[in-house]
C-alpha cells in the first residue's frame, strides 16, 4: 500500500490521473473503519486533508459553494444562516467525528444514511467533479448518486464540492435514532420552503437505497399553500387533514427495508412523524415577523 | 513509509506500514500507551487526541495524515508525575473505575474546558457524547467535570 500526500488540488488531480486506483481519503470516518477491520486494502490512498482549496465555503450570485473538504465542525461554526445544513451537521457523530468528517466524504461514500445528503437533495444541489484531463463538470445530486454507495464519479475525478441556489424560506433537518449522538439515522428528513417559487421540498435519508425526494408530497403541500392563500398570507393556517395527507404522502415515498437498526414499518412511521413535525415548524416559522 | 510528526512538543518519527492508524503509530511505534485502542471505529472516544489542536479519534486518522503535523496526547497533559487538575478531579470524584476510558475522557474534558471554562450541563453532555464509559454510569464523570472546571476557574 502506498499513501500519497498532495499539498494542492493540482497535485491531487495529477495523482488521480496517473493512479486511478488511488482511493481518496478525507476525514477518514468511514474509510479508516474499513482499513482498521481489514475490509479494505487499496494499493494506494490519496490523502486530501492538506488540499486547502477543498476546504472553502463561497457565496456568489445567489449561489452557495460548499467545498468537499469542509468539516461538519466548520459548518457548525460558520454556516448559521443555513439552518437545515447546520442541524444535519450538528447531528453527525460526536465532536471528534465532526472535527474530521467532511461533506465530500458523505458524497463520496453515498450511503443513504449520510446526514448531509438529504439537505443537499432538498436544496437541489449539484455536485462538482474535476479531473486533470477533462476539467470540471457538474451533476445534479440525483445524477451523481446512482445507487446505495454508488456514484457517477470517474476514476480520475475528485469531488470538489456541492453548489446550490440559495433559497429564501424556513427549513429543517431532523432524524430518528437511538440516542442524540453517534447515531446512524434510522430515518432522516430535510424540508425546505422556497418562498420565491412557492415550493416546499422534502428529501428523505436512510429509508431507501439512496436519498429520496417525496415529490407527490411536495406537490400536494405546495398546492395547498396556494389554494389556501397561505403563500401570500402566512397567517392562514392549513386544515389538519391537509397536514395528515402530507405526512402520509411523505411516508409513502419511503422505500424502507428491515435491518438491524429498524423495521421497514418503523422507518415509514418515522417519516410520517418527521414530516408532520417539519411542516409544522416551517409553517410556524413563516408566521414569525421578519424582524424576529 | 517514514512518518514524522511533533508529538507533545517533540519531533518523533518511525517507519511504519502506510495503512497504520495514528493510534497504532502512537502506541506501537512510539510506545505512548495512554491513548487506548477499543472500538477502532470512532464510537468510543478512548483514543482521543488533538491533531493540529482539534480533538479527533486517533483510530480514524491515518498516521500519514499526521505527517509533519502537531499531535498532543494524554501524556502531553501531565507534568512529570503530577496529575493534571482534570485527572485529579476524576480520581477524587470516583470517575475512574476500570480506567480504560479515562484518558479519552480527560482529553475530551480538557478540550471542552479550554473552550468553555464554565460549561452548562447540556454543553458537557454534548462535548462528551463521543466518549463511552461502561463502568460509571457517567454521573461521577459529570461530577468530575464540574469539580475540574471549578478548580481551573479558581486557578485562572
Amino acid at each position: 500500500m502506498e499513501v500519497l500526500l498532495p499539498e494542492s488540488l493540482d497535485e491531487a488531480l495529477a495523482i488521480k490521473a496517473d493512479r486511478q486506483e488511488a482511493i481518496p481519503l478525507a476525514g477518514g470516518t468511514d474509510l479508516m473503519v474499513d482499513l482498521n477491520f481489514g475490509r479494505l486494502r487499496p494499493s494506494a490512498i490519496v490523502d486530501l486533508s492538506r488540499v486547502s482549496e477543498l476546504a472553502i465555503i463561497r457565496q456568489e450570485n445567489g449561489h452557495v459553494f460548499l467545498g468537499a473538504g469542509v468539516t461538519y465542525a466548520t459548518i457548525g461554526r460558520e454556516m448559521p444562516a443555513f439552518k437545515p445544513l447546520l442541524q444535519a451537521a450538528r447531528s453527525v457523530g460526536s465532536p471528534q467525528i465532526r472535527n474530521r468528517g467532511t461533506v465530500g466524504g458523505n458524497l463520496g461514500t453515498a450511503s443513504p444514511a449520510g446526514d448531509a445528503l438529504p439537505v443537499l437533495a432538498a436544496y437541489d444541489a449539484d455536485v462538482i467533479l474535476r479531473s486533470r484531463a477533462r476539467g470540471e463538470r457538474s451533476l445534479s445530486w440525483h445524477a451523481f448518486i446512482t445507487g446505495p454507495k454508488k456514484t457517477a464519479i470517474a476514476p480520475d475525478e475528485l469531488i470538489i464540492g456541492a453548489r446550490w441556489r440559495r433559497l429564501r424560506g424556513p427549513g429543517s433537518f431532523s432524524k430518528i435514532g437511538t440516542r442524540n449522538a453517534m447515531v446512524i439515522s434510522v430515518a432522516g428528513l430535510c424540508l425546505v420552503v422556497d418562498e420565491e417559487n412557492g415550493r416546499v421540498k422534502v428529501a428523505l435519508g436512510s429509508v431507501g437505497p439512496t436519498i429520496l425526494r417525496a415529490t407527490q408530497a411536495e406537490e400536494q403541500i405546495s398546492a395547498a399553500l396556494g389554494t389556501s392563500g397561505s403563500w401570500q398570507d402566512p397567517a392562514v393556517s392549513l386544515p389538519d387533514p391537509v397536514i395528515d395527507e402530507f405526512a402520509e404522502l411523505v411516508a409513502g415515498a419511503a422505500q424502507p427495508l428491515d435491518d438491524v437498526r429498524g423495521t421497514a414499518a418503523y422507518r415509514r412511521h418515522g417519516c410520517r412523524v418527521l414530516a408532520r413535525r417539519a411542516i409544522s415548524w416551517a409553517l410556524n416559522e413563516r408566521r414569525l415577523p421578519a424582524w424576529l | 513509509m517514514v512518518v514524522r510528526m511533533r508529538v507533545n512538543g517533540d519531533w518523533r518519527e518511525a517507519d511504519v506500514w502506510p495503512g497504520t492508524s495514528l493510534l497504532m503509530f502512537l502506541r506501537d511505534a512510539l510506545g505512548l500507551y495512554g491513548s487506548k485502542n477499543a472500538c477502532e471505529q470512532g464510537e468510543c472516544g478512548s483514543c482521543s487526541v488533538w491533531l493540529d489542536g482539534a480533538l479527533a479519534c486517533s483510530c480514524l486518522v491515518l498516521a500519514a495524515q499526521a505527517h509533519q503535523r502537531e499531535v498532543r496526547t494524554i501524556e502531553g497533559l501531565t507534568n512529570g508525575d503530577r496529575l493534571h487538575p482534570i485527572q485529579g478531579a476524576f480520581v477524587e470524584a470516583g470517575a475512574v473505575q476500570c480506567g480504560f476510558c479515562t484518558p479519552g475522557f480527560v482529553v475530551a474534558v480538557a478540550d471542552l474546558l479550554n473552550k468553555d471554562a464554565n460549561p452548562s450541563p447540556a454543553t458537557v453532555r454534548e462535548a462528551l457524547s463521543g466518549n463511552l464509559c461502561r463502568c460509571t454510569g457517567y454521573q461521577k464523570i459529570l461530577d468530575a467535570v464540574n469539580l475540574a472546571a471549578a478548580r481551573l476557574r479558581a486557578d485562572a
